[in-house]
């Protein structure tokens, strides 16, 4: 719980620091913040679980694995925003700060053990997101984005918070083992509202994550956002929002599974359909990304409709893996698209920008090569070892073997997307003249793909 | 351990020539293979002819589920490493009066490649077999999809596509399996030995299901028709080397799979589904041999003949016997060679005139005497001539599916006759009759041409003449493996 409170100091810090006149100063010590922030993580490791602040927090192995996720993360994408400050019009300190805060949000729903805590990470997180969606002001379509993942989003709070309190309704308390003891003893009694309320919040929650079919805000809202916070939403917001629906369904209703797992394995498939099907079609990379992302949550799904003990480890190492792939996708993309907005106005972020990249820069088609291997699920890389213990789960529960099927013919159609742009960089022509990566990018992209290359062949480095 | 080091000493010297020049890279490579055949042999040498498993490792790597990094070799992984290990060094070689741009790379990849498919042939775990059955496939997709013919990218991109699709089936039966086997102890529930995978016992619909799990991914990868529509047009568009790496090795990976997997995991299934696979192996023999007679492009020719030999091989293989099993094993051996070998001939014609097509060539004979001689060897090794390769292992296999059922036996049997008359089509239209513009200063073999078809033209003759020496190796694990089949 430590890292909470260190970082809502730091990020008030951090807002104090932009009143210095050299900006300079700012990436590192957001840097050093989170780093702090990490380390904060891990210091109740050996006397987890507990609850906090008058069990409104909960803090255990996993939840720790989770923030150390989102942390990892922040760091890395926090990094690519070197070259940042550099915009006259940019307040680099205000957005530091509402990172720092962002993040706070995060770790708050990944341990919240109060409905309420649950509401309040969710609103702390997705109102920094607005924000920083936004933050390109001059750009229309940044403005647009920000402007459709608001109303969006806040629809969607409302109906979460309307569960909430049908919830209470019900249950009489806000508290998950209140609501777990309720579903408990009344297992033959069970209030409607329950039903409905749970209904709601998954709803609410669903939308966080882009679940299919509360997913049509994701591809223009990342499209629009700048490509660094694109990076953001797409690896803390989703792994955020899925350790919370885990902890939602597994703290209070697993009592009611059989209520609840067809509606979830309806929303899996339709996620995993769309996700997948659409990002064929796209010519942007990151509208593709947009939709690659959507698919990874049907997968994230897939495993929380299993529900087995091995779910939260599966969740855990997928979300590593996913967010490791998407961080050095990304970043390639800022990479290759500076050098090119700065030539032409052209839309610099369709697949084309990737043309004859292998001749132009080796190292940035490597890691581009690695990460889509890794979102495809090929061995040797993270994201095949997600692949393979979501499927392992859902094997595990035994009676969802047709869902597999689905997720196998997906992940079929998957490599499709991934492939396009592995055959852009590598045996497509396009500009020639070497790219100039700057050292930061380099570090951070040299970092997740080794990470993702050793978690493909040790995927027990992690627990 | 020395198993172990077969599979790392490809993926050091993979790591020794990507960090070296350009132009030094094939001596590396060719140092790097020629030193992981060294360890074949010795391996060989010292293998004991018996139905157990040697030279084994094993090390935690998910410890906690019972998931072990572990190999060794039995009689019939022994045969798989020292093809891949005696055919690699040749494929290096054969590349060195070809430049490739980004040789590095190039040879990196074809060490990658090697290293995968040890371990491919070597793996005790399920999930690491898995692991290097999909692993393969990244090294050869680069190779050909970079250094391929004008329809590369499309063509590799359906080879890959397809051949992962079929894959994630068995992952799934994989898992399945895996799901149901007793652990080591009470706190690692479940073990992904492939000896565990055995005691599993399902009901025959399971089995059956697992059946074809297992059945479409061996038979993408083998091809087995209807499966095959990647691999003609892959075999034709990649570069060579990759062409001989797909033909001579990569193709193996499937009928190993289903020897390691289908047979003993699956045995009900067999018996209820054997009868359809070798009907479909058949099916792919007389078809890929039709196709065959009449193509133009010489390359395309002999993708079509590899496509028709390993159908024998799987029918051989489904029909549980013997026979059919040690003939297939034999007739890996030697269609590696052969096939590896004519591609050689093809693109030392393809080199000097620039031209694949049947009609365009003719009367290379009258100025090539090495050329024509070990093409005629590898030639009448491919249509099964006695005293060749070839023959010992059709042999075996027809007399192995013959036992199973004569109407298909005899089916099968015109594999012989078609052979025959592709292949010697193909010779006649290319090597004799008049010259051709193309073919008017047709240099002979150089030196590291010879270099190449030298040793495969002996193993020809060894295997044809003495198959023993390789038949009694395998004949304890096979008889091992067929108890388990017959039980």
């Amino acid at each position: 719980m430590l890292s909470i409170i260190l970082l809502s100091i730091f990020g008030i810090v951090v807002l104090f620091l932009g009143f210095q006149k050299s900006k300079n100063i700012l990436l590192p010590a957001t840097l050093l913040c989170i780093a702090i922030a990490f380390a904060a993580n891990f210091v109740h490791w050996n006397d987890a679980p507990g609850l906090y602040f008058k069990e409104m927090l909960f803090e255990n192995r996993l939840t720790m694995s989770f923030s150390a996720i989102v942390l990892l993360s922040a760091f890395l994408v926090v990094a690519l925003t070197r070259g940042f400050a550099d915009d006259e019009a940019a307040q680099p300190a205000e957005y530091y700060a509402i990172i720092l805060f962002s993040l706070v949000g995060a770790i708050m729903m990944i341990g919240f053990d109060n409905l309420i805590m649950l509401f309040l990470g969710v609103e702390i997180l997705s109102v920094s997101m607005y924000v920083l969606t936004g933050s390109d002001k001059r750009n229309l379509r940044s403005n647009e984005a920000a402007l459709k993942y608001f109303l969006m989003g806040a629809f969607a709070t409302g109906i979460m918070l309307f569960g909430i309190a049908l919830l209470y309704g019900a249950t009489g308390s806000f508290n998950l083992t209140d609501i777990r003891g309720y579903v408990g003893t009344n297992s033959f009694s069970i209030s409607t509202l329950l039903y409905v309320g749970l209904l709601l919040v998954l709803i609410g929650m669903l939308f966080k994550v882009s679940a299919a079919p509360f997913h049509f805000w994701t591809p223009d809202v990342y499209d629009g956002a700048p490509t660094v916070f694109t990076a953001f939403m797409s690896t803390i917001v989703k792994t955020a929002g899925f350790a919370a629906i885990y902890r939602l369904l597994s703290g209070s209703f697993e009592g009611i599974y059989n209520f609840w797992w067809f509606t979830l394995a309806a929303i899996t498939i339709l996620t995993l359909v769309v996700g997948n099907i659409t990002a064929v079609y796209q010519q942007s990379f990151k509208r593709m990304m947009a939709y690659s992302s959507i698919s990874h949550a049907g997968y994230l799904l897939l495993s929380l409709t299993a529900m087995t003990a091995q779910t939260p480890d599966a969740i855990v190492f997928y979300s590593l893996a996913y967010s490791l792939a998407t961080v050095s996708a990304f970043g390639v993309l800022m990479a290759v698209a500076r050098e090119k907005s700065v030539q032409s106005h052209e839309n610099a972020e369709d697949f084309e920008a990737f043309n004859g990249l292998g001749k132009r820069n080796p190292l940035l088609a490597f890691v581009l090569t690695v990460s889509m291997l890794s979102l495809a699920g090929i061995p040797l890389t993270a994201g095949f070892w997600g692949k393979f213990f979501i499927f392992g789960t859902i094997v595990e529960r035994g009676n969802l073997i047709w869902m597999l099927i689905v997720a196998i013919l997906m992940s079929a159609v998957g490599i499709y997307y991934y492939f396009k742009v592995i055959i852009a960089t590598y045996m497509k022509d396009g500009e020639t003249g070497a790219l100039r990566v700057p050292p930061f990018y380099r570090i951070v992209l040299i970092v997740s793909t080794t990470l993702t290359l050793l978690f493909g062949l040790i995927p027990k480095l992690l627990s | 351990m020395l198993t172990l080091l077969l599979i790392l000493i490809p993926v050091l010297s993979a790591l020794a020539v990507l960090i070296t020049k350009n132009n030094s890279a094939k001596q590396v490579a060719m140092v790097g293979t020629l030193f992981e055949l060294g360890l074949a042999v010795a391996v060989f040498i010292s293998f004991e002819p018996n139905a157990t498993q040697q030279f084994g490792f094993s090390y935690p790597w998910i410890a906690s589920a019972g998931i072990m990094f572990a190999g060794g070799i039995d009689g019939i992984s022994l045969l798989l490493v020292m093809l891949t290990a005696f055919l690699t060094p040749l494929i290096v070689l054969s590349t060195f009066r070809q430049p490739y741009k980004n040789a590095s790379t190039f040879y990196a990849l074809i060490l990658f490649m090697q290293a995968a498919l040890m371990g491919v042939f070597t793996a005790a775990d399920a999930f690491l077999f898995y692991l290097f059955f999909e692993a393969a496939l990244i090294p050869i997709y680069f190779l050909a999809a970079v250094w391929g013919g004008e329809n590369r990218i499309k063509v590799t991109f359906k080879f890959f596509v397809y051949t992962i699709f079929g894959s994630l089936f068995m992952l799934v039966a994989l898992v399945y399996l895996y799901f149901q086997t007793a652990g080591l102890s009470a706190t690692v529930p479940h073990s992904s030995a492939i000896t565990a995978l055995y005691k599993v016992g399902l009901d025959a619909q399971k089995q059956g299901w697992i059946f074809w799990a297992f059945f479409v991914a061996f038979a993408i990868k083998m091809p087995i028709f209807p499966f095959h529509t990647w691999q003609p047009d892959t075999y034709t568009e990649s570069p060579t080397p990759a062409t001989m790496l797909l033909a001579g090795i990569m193709l193996k990976m499937g009928v190993y799979g289903v020897l390691r997997f289908l047979l003993p995991i699956a045995p009900l299934g067999m018996e209820a589904w054997s009868t359809t696979a070798i009907v479909l192996s058949v099916v792919g023999i007389v078809y890929g041999s039709i196709i065959a007679i009449q193509q133009r492009d010489i390359k395309r020719l002999v993708a079509y003949s590899s496509f028709a030999h390993v159908g024998l091989m799987a029918a051989g293989v489904f029909s549980q016997t013997l026979n059919g099993v040690q003939g297939a094993l034999i007739q890996m051996i030697a269609h590696g060679i052969n096939v590896v070998g004519l591609f050689f001939v093809i693109e030392i014609i393809f080199s000097r005139t620039k031209s694949r097509n049947i009609e365009q060539l003719g009367g290379i004979t009258q100025r090539t005497p090495q050329l024509t001689v070990y093409f005629m060897i590898l030639l009448l090794g491919s249509v099964a001539l006695p005293l060749t390769n070839g023959f010992v292992g059709e042999f075996l296999l027809l007399s192995g599916v013959y036992e199973f059922n004569k109407w298909l036996g005899t089916v099968a049997g015109l594999t012989i006759i078609l052979g025959a008359v592709y292949m010697l089509r193909l010779f006649q239209k290319a090597m004799f009759g008049g010259k051709s513009s193309l073919t008017e200063h047709f240099a002979d073999l150089s030196l590291s041409e010879r270099a190449v078809l030298l040793p495969l033209a002996i193993m020809v003759f060894w295997i044809g003449l003495y198959p023993n020496s390789f038949l009694k190796l395998t004949e304890p694990a096979v008889n091992n493996l067929l108890q388990m089949v017959h039980y």
